[in-house]
């Protein structure tokens, strides 16, 4: 009882005020050292890459460096140019369509008869498939190239997509969401005479759109980063490589050009950049989903 | 009717129906094919190959993979390169401990409801939606003899102006830097999932605390480490294993160098399989087997680590 009467009583002298403001600020000056920390080589670069070259300068001078003078959007043309920048730009979005339209069709289609159908061997399936997400596969790498190659597919955009479509995670996602679909629906359907590719795509898929919305997303900004994998399946294809194998090659090129660096990395960056804050929310909770 | 039979209540014994046997399959087909041609084949496939001499001059001339038992092992056993990139990996899981203080301490301090805290963990988040190879680009200014860092140390005269050096071409410092960059890209993606196990805190528990005057890091050592015990559990063995798995920072950034200093063990499977002229299939699944034990064990280990303290404590 006394504890309740002492607690406020605490809480209103002015030493107490002054420790519970001084915490604050501490947590705040903590949390934005924090954040230079994580967002500094962002920034950095966004400077870099607005900076007008021709005015002379270095990218090390600081802290001149770090904000520009002389704003400038010419890099961006610049690399864009004599890089030829849009032949990797497609490349990444050539990859990243085939690996979201392929993702959401398998996804889709496998998720199906896991949700609602009774079929032999659904239990083992299933556990099959989820045993994928921790299976150690240090050596899958390198007998898909064998694979890719024998099937003639090395070195194209369907081999860099074709291993990676078919994923657990896509599958568990959109059985959970078939899961909450109500039975009745699918009943009123059938009794209609709908066929089941129907009902997949004219009541399953539309009801789960929010699923279908997050899986999308999350393949588009791993597929759009993805190094290694389109890395060594294109290594034999220069030219068929996407921005981010493309944006390390810029550097070994054109390593006296920082400022045409820093404009094609914002390039990269954008999209993914843009489709994380618009769909922030979704992101963390798709994260936070995963633990419970 | 007979299609909504594996749904009636009153026929729980019902055959598997004929038709949704058939769709079922129909629908999985692509999942299966795909996951079989390119996970499972692969698994088994490259646990073959790592008994086998293949690679090189057998693969040019088209013959077929050739037992040689554990011949592959004691070449690796042999190897102070891959005894090198090994230990580096098992050198690399120090990452583990520092990198999930860090995110449930910084998970702690944001999840607070005060001014701007959405605003701090979305910011914490983009690293983690970023291409390792934005990072190494970015970084690579960083860490450069005249980049961000030597300047920033500079200024605070915690390195002298004359002796000044690239952080990555360093031998002393290149495993350190290649770290950090790790623990960059990771910190965000931890700290939302402690965020999860953090928010499922009763409210009520923390409030008592306060009440019963247990000062923050009490709180945090008695009340908030405690019940997180699980997602601590799960990150910590998320880490482990990526710790264990380290590649593409280390490809992008170094190369394995300076001195094999940042070769790891599966920048060894990589480079043995695909880079230089000698490719080596067999020895590289080899090698990749070992890694795939090892990162095996560690599980087992983290997961008994975890179990035991808590059985020790109820």
């Amino acid at each position: 009882m006394s504890l309740v009467v002492r607690a406020p009583a605490r809480a209103a002298t002015p030493r107490r005020r002054n420790v519970k403001l001084g915490r604050i600020i501490v947590r705040y000056v903590f949390l934005i050292a924090v954040l230079i920390f994580a967002v500094f080589p962002f920034l950095w670069t966004l400077a870099i890459a607005l900076t007008d070259k021709t005015a002379g300068g270095s990218i090390y001078n600081f802290p001149a460096s770090l904000f520009p003078k002389a704003i400038t959007f010419h890099n961006f043309a610049d690399v864009y140019r004599t890089f030829s920048l849009g032949k990797y730009i497609w490349n990444s979005v050539s990859i990243t369509g085939m690996t979201i339209v392929g993702t959401l069709l398998v996804s889709a289609l496998a998720a199906y008869p896991l949700a609602r159908f009774r079929f032999p061997g659904k239990g083992i399936i299933f556990a099959v498939i989820i045993a994928t997400l921790v299976l150690p596969g240090e050596t899958t790498f390198i007998v898909n190239t064998l694979t890719l190659k024998k099937m003639g597919l090395l070195g194209t955009h369907l081999g860099v997509v074709l291993p990676t479509v078919a994923a657990a995670f896509g599958i568990f996602l959109m059985r959970q969401a078939f899961l909450s679909v109500p039975q009745a629906l699918l009943e009123a359907a059938r009794l209609d005479g709908a066929g089941e590719l129907t009902i997949l795509t004219r009541i399953m898929l539309p009801l789960s759109v929010p699923s279908l919305a997050a899986l999308g997303i999350f393949t588009l900004v791993g597929t759009w980063n993805a190094y290694f994998w389109p890395m060594l399946a294109l290594s034999g294809a220069p030219d068929a490589v996407p921005l981010s194998v493309a944006v390390l090659k810029l550097k070994g090129q054109f390593n006296y050009d920082p400022f045409n660096i820093a404009a094609g990395s914002i390039i990269m960056m954008v999209p993914v950049l843009l489709v994380f804050l618009a769909a922030q929310k979704l992101f963390m909770r798709g994260m936070e989903g995963a633990v419970k | 009717m007979a299609r909504s039979q594996p749904f009636n209540a009153r026929q729980p014994r019902a055959r598997y129906s004929l038709r949704d046997t058939l769709l079922s399959y129909g629908f999985l087909a692509p999942a299966l094919i795909l996951l079989t041609l390119f996970t499972f084949y692969p698994l088994a496939y490259g646990s073959y190959l790592g008994f086998t001499e293949y690679g090189g001059a057998r693969f040019a001339q088209g013959l077929a993979p050739k037992w040689i038992g554990l011949e592959n092992f004691r070449t690796l056993a042999a190897d102070p390169l891959f005894l090198t990139a090994l230990g580096n990996s098992v050198k690399y899981l120090v990452i583990v401990p520092v990198l999930q203080l860090a995110s449930l301490s910084v998970a702690v301090l944001v999840n607070k409801n005060l001014p701007g805290m959405a605003f701090f963990r979305a910011a914490y988040y983009i690293p983690v939606v970023t291409s390792i190879s934005l990072a190494a680009v970015m970084w690579d200014w960083v860490y450069n003899k005249e980049g961000t860092l030597n300047w920033a140390l500079g200024v605070l005269h915690l390195i002298p102006e004359g002796s000044f050096f690239g952080w990555l071409n360093n031998e002393q410092t290149a495993f350190w830097a290649v770290m950090l960059v790790t623990f960059w890209r990771g910190f965000g993606y931890y700290m939302v999932l402690y965020l999860a196990g953090l928010q499922s805190i009763p409210a009520e528990l923390e409030e008592a605390a306060v009440l019963d005057g247990a000062n923050s890091w009490k709180r945090f050592w008695s009340i908030t480490v405690p019940l997180m015990k699980p997602t601590i559990l799960l990150c910590s063995l998320l880490s482990t294993i990526a710790a264990l798995r380290v590649l593409e920072e280390v490809l992008v950034l170094t190369n394995g160098g300076p001195l094999n200093s940042t070769y790891t063990a599966l920048m060894y499977v990589y480079s043995k399989a695909f880079q230089g002229f000698n490719f080596d299939y067999g020895l590289a699944s080899a090698a990749g087997l070992v890694v795939a034990v090892v990162a095996l064990l560690l599980s087992v280990v983290n997961f008994r680590l975890f179990h035991e303290s808590d059985g020790g404590e109820a």
